[in-house]
């Protein structure tokens, strides 16, 4: 019985701190950049990104290839890799201090995290050109002013919809008001049809609703505002979540919206689009390519794919034009060496810029290739961006992870029935106020 | 070696060396205290030599995580630059106070008492069937263990899939004239916990039956003759003697469960990652959400050690409380003689 003692005490022993392994870090105090200088003046870059496969995964190649030989003794290490590992490793890397010199950051809160910790380099004035290019886009990624990344691809969110059902629920036009939109939902359910997919499983795709009707409550300032006072007490945050409760009774989601996940899989939110189990979806740039992955065929809707922006809001102070987004920016490491700030303005080049949008792998920023976009629908939705008055961040990517998740959390509880307007004001404002 | 080989034949060599006077004693003498200090440290430093690589591991990826969780929960730190922003133990009062963590306890307080009640009588029903001549019996082992060695990712995304609304799970019923009992089976907060409890038991099913089947070849046969001679049934024969003597396995058993109760994470974060509303949320999901989602890292490391403490009081408990009857009731080991 002396070993079962020593066993068991063993296996509480190692279980228990298997977790507290999981969850430690290390100081991010030797901050190290992946940027190697040889002897010989010759430096290695090395660039993560996420577009691991083709078409984009070869362009990234070439584009790398180009850059090495108009630029001697370059030498740049590619990592492509999936999306959600690359997130990961990211994370692990900032906090090891050892981040690859080129790398994506999303901007916000999350950026302005990296750039109180010393993690990235201030662009403001080696790439002003390079920025001015980009105009407005570049707001989301200015913390005080500085710009620290360049974007290469803002996408917004919107209702992407199966144009067959819609037609077979006698629906012709798309709908453009919240009361449009219910009189589509009550269409559909009358032609057996499943309305809206979401993912709150995932909650961020259930915390899009509101932060889109928060953006049609609330007046812009309002909004700029709350992202650097960390403000709600404006009554629209509390309108946007009556708004949501509203939409949540007229019951326009599939059934079990609750453990649905947002885009693994046939039965995620995308999949249900996907495989036509529902009429549409809220969700970003990024839905047509999800859907062609969730389809044997690899055509997603194919034919049948339609985009409306969300609907507006009677009454509210927001916008009706204006857009919920967000990007993806190319940043160098503090520690990087100079000529990555070269690489990364090559990246939102002309050329560069244009291939990537002839390839489709995502809305580019650079006016010089906004016309190359060769999906029709990818090139409608950047239509849409370009003309809106403003793009807003998302509203966890702005807010940063720790007031964004507890927003987001309790956002999927109302979508449970377990939480109220209020609820999400103040669990949004009790995160922020701990800081 | 050549140490080795006069410490085993110490006394003769010594009784052999004459001493400083040139006298031979007429009686071997007792080995002297530095000899036997000497032996004892070798002994000491054999010891250290074998056991040094397990204790390099154990204190690398145990006792300095330990440690290291500890300093940060006292700290408010978001993972990046230096921790700066000292907290004391608000970190652990928020927690205690956050109706989510508290729930997580109870989650996971409830997912070990229903292991109990759930797999103890089914896994000794089936261990029981299982130990007696009976055609199939091999098959019937493999498919009752095999859920256990599955990966739990794998078995999880095959239950997350049978589990979706019109899934497998509810054609199933269907087809068999039940439909009326279909379910959001992880979508309702009502039931999530209890779909994870039936998965949970459906993987580790297969530990107990084993180790209890394990523990039935140590029941002497001999007891069983002397049952049956006295005409004792068979419910009989495992009340009185089966389950009393399987007591020790069961109670280990006990134990092990209660740990990974206390640690479920994998299966409940690919089912539910916690949700519908916080119904599933378990302590260790509420720790990673907390820490890797919201980069609360600081008071993640707090939760860490709250985890840490209840799982150690708990074991402690139970060795006090429940294993301590079999150390009890163990022969006492004798002094060891040279």
């Amino acid at each position: 019985m002396r070993i079962v003692r020593a066993a068991g005490t063993a296996v509480a022993l190692t279980l228990s701190v298997a977790m507290l392994a999981a969850c430690g870090g290390t100081d991010a105090e030797n901050g190290a950049g992946g940027g190697e200088a040889g002897a010989d003046g010759d430096v290695t870059l090395t660039w993560w990104h996420n577009s691991n496969s083709e078409p984009g995964k070869g362009y990234y190649e070439q584009v790398a290839a180009d850059f090495e030989a108009a630029n001697e003794g370059v030498t740049i290490e590619i990592s492509a890799l999936a999306h959600e590992d690359m997130l990961t490793r990211l994370d692990a890397a900032f906090q090891t201090g050892d981040a690859p010199d080129v790398f994506m950051e999303r901007g916000g809160g999350e950026l302005a995290a990296h750039v109180e910790a010393g993690l990235v380099k201030d662009l403001t004035d080696v790439a002003a050109d390079t920025v001015d290019t980009l105009g407005g886009s570049v707001a989301g990624w200015q913390v005080d002013g500085q710009t620290y990344a360049l974007p290469f691809s803002v996408g917004v969110v919107g209702f992407w919809y199966n144009e067959a059902l819609f037609e077979q629920a006698g629906i012709t036009e798309a709908p453009e008001t919240m009361e449009d939109l219910y009189a589509a939902v009550d269409a559909l359910k009358a032609e057996g049809i499943e309305p809206i997919s979401v993912g709150a499983g995932d909650k961020w795709p259930a915390a899009h609703y509101w932060y889109y009707l928060a953006l049609r409550e609330c007046s812009e300032d309002v909004l700029s505002d709350a992202v650097t006072s960390l403000d709600f007490s404006d009554q629209c945050f509390v309108d946007a979540g009556e708004d949501l409760v509203e939409l949540i009774g007229a019951e326009p989601f599939n059934a079990g919206f609750l453990a649905t996940p947002a885009q693994t899989g046939p039965t995620s939110a995308s999949g249900l689009l996907a495989t036509e189990k529902v009429a549409m979806e809220l969700a970003g740039h990024w839905e047509p390519g999800v859907m062609q992955g969730l389809t044997e065929d690899n055509q997603g809707l194919g034919e049948n794919t339609g985009w409306f922006p969300f609907p507006s809001v009677e009454g509210g102070a927001g916008d009706p034009e204006a857009a919920l987004g967000g990007g993806d920016a190319w940043a160098c490491s503090q520690d990087a060496p100079d000529v990555c700030v070269d690489f990364i303005e090559y990246l939102l080049s002309d050329d560069v810029q244009t291939g990537f949008a002839e390839n489709d792998m995502g809305l580019p920023t650079n006016p010089a290739a906004t016309g190359s976009v060769s999906d029709p629908v990818l090139a409608d939705l950047l239509k849409f961006r370009d003309e809106a008055p403003y793009v807003q961040l998302y509203f966890d990517t702005a807010f940063g992870e720790n007031v964004g998740g507890a927003m987001n959390d309790e956002i999927a509880l109302v979508f449970a029935g377990e939480s109220s307007p209020q609820g999400i004001v103040d669990a949004t404002q009790a995160a922020a106020d701990l800081g | 070696m050549a140490d080795d080989v006069t410490h085993r034949t110490g006394t003769a060599t010594v009784a052999a060396t004459p001493t400083a006077a040139g006298r031979v004693p007429t009686r071997p003498a007792a080995p002297g205290p530095r000899r036997r200090l000497s032996a004892r440290w070798r002994k000491r430093l054999e010891i250290l030599f074998f056991v040094t690589p397990a204790l390099t591991l154990f204190a690398m990826f145990v006792v300095v995580p330990v440690i290291q969780a500890g300093r940060y929960s006292v700290f408010r730190w978001n993972g990046l630059g230096p921790m700066e922003n000292f907290v004391g133990l608000e970190n652990y009062a928020n927690a205690l106070r956050d109706q989510v963590f508290t729930d997580a306890v109870m989650h996971n307080l409830t997912i070990i008492v229903l292991s109990i009640l759930i797999q103890l009588p089914l896994g000794l029903a089936v261990a029981l069937l299982l130990n007696r001549d009976m055609w199939g019996r091999a098959a019937m082992r493999v498919i009752i263990f095999v859920p256990y060695v599955l990966a739990e990712v794998v078995a999880g995304v095959v239950w997350l899939m049978l589990l979706q609304p019109n899934g497998v799970v509810d054609a199933v019923l269907d087809a068999v004239g039940l439909g009326g009992l279909t379910q959001l089976w992880l979508g309702n907060p009502d039931i999530a916990l209890y779909t994870v409890m039936f998965v949970l038991t459906w993987k580790y099913l297969g530990l107990a039956v084993i180790l209890f089947l394990a523990g039935l070849q140590g029941v002497p046969p001999d007891l069983y003759e002397a049952a049956q001679i006295d005409g004792a049934s068979w419910w009989q024969v495992q009340r009185r003697i089966t389950i009393p003597l399987l007591g020790p396995t069961i109670r280990t058993w006990g134990f092990l469960s209660m740990i990974g109760s206390l640690q479920v994470f994998d299966m409940v974060w690919i089912l539910t990652k916690g949700g519908p509303a916080n119904s599933t949320v378990t302590m260790a999901t509420y720790l990673i959400n907390q820490g890797t989602n919201r980069s609360l890292y600081g008071y993640s490391s707090a939760v860490a050690v709250l985890l840490f403490g209840i799982s150690l009081v708990l074991a402690l408990a139970y060795q006090v409380f429940v294993l301590r009857r079999d150390n009890d009731d163990a022969p006492k080991p004798r002094k060891a003689t040279r």
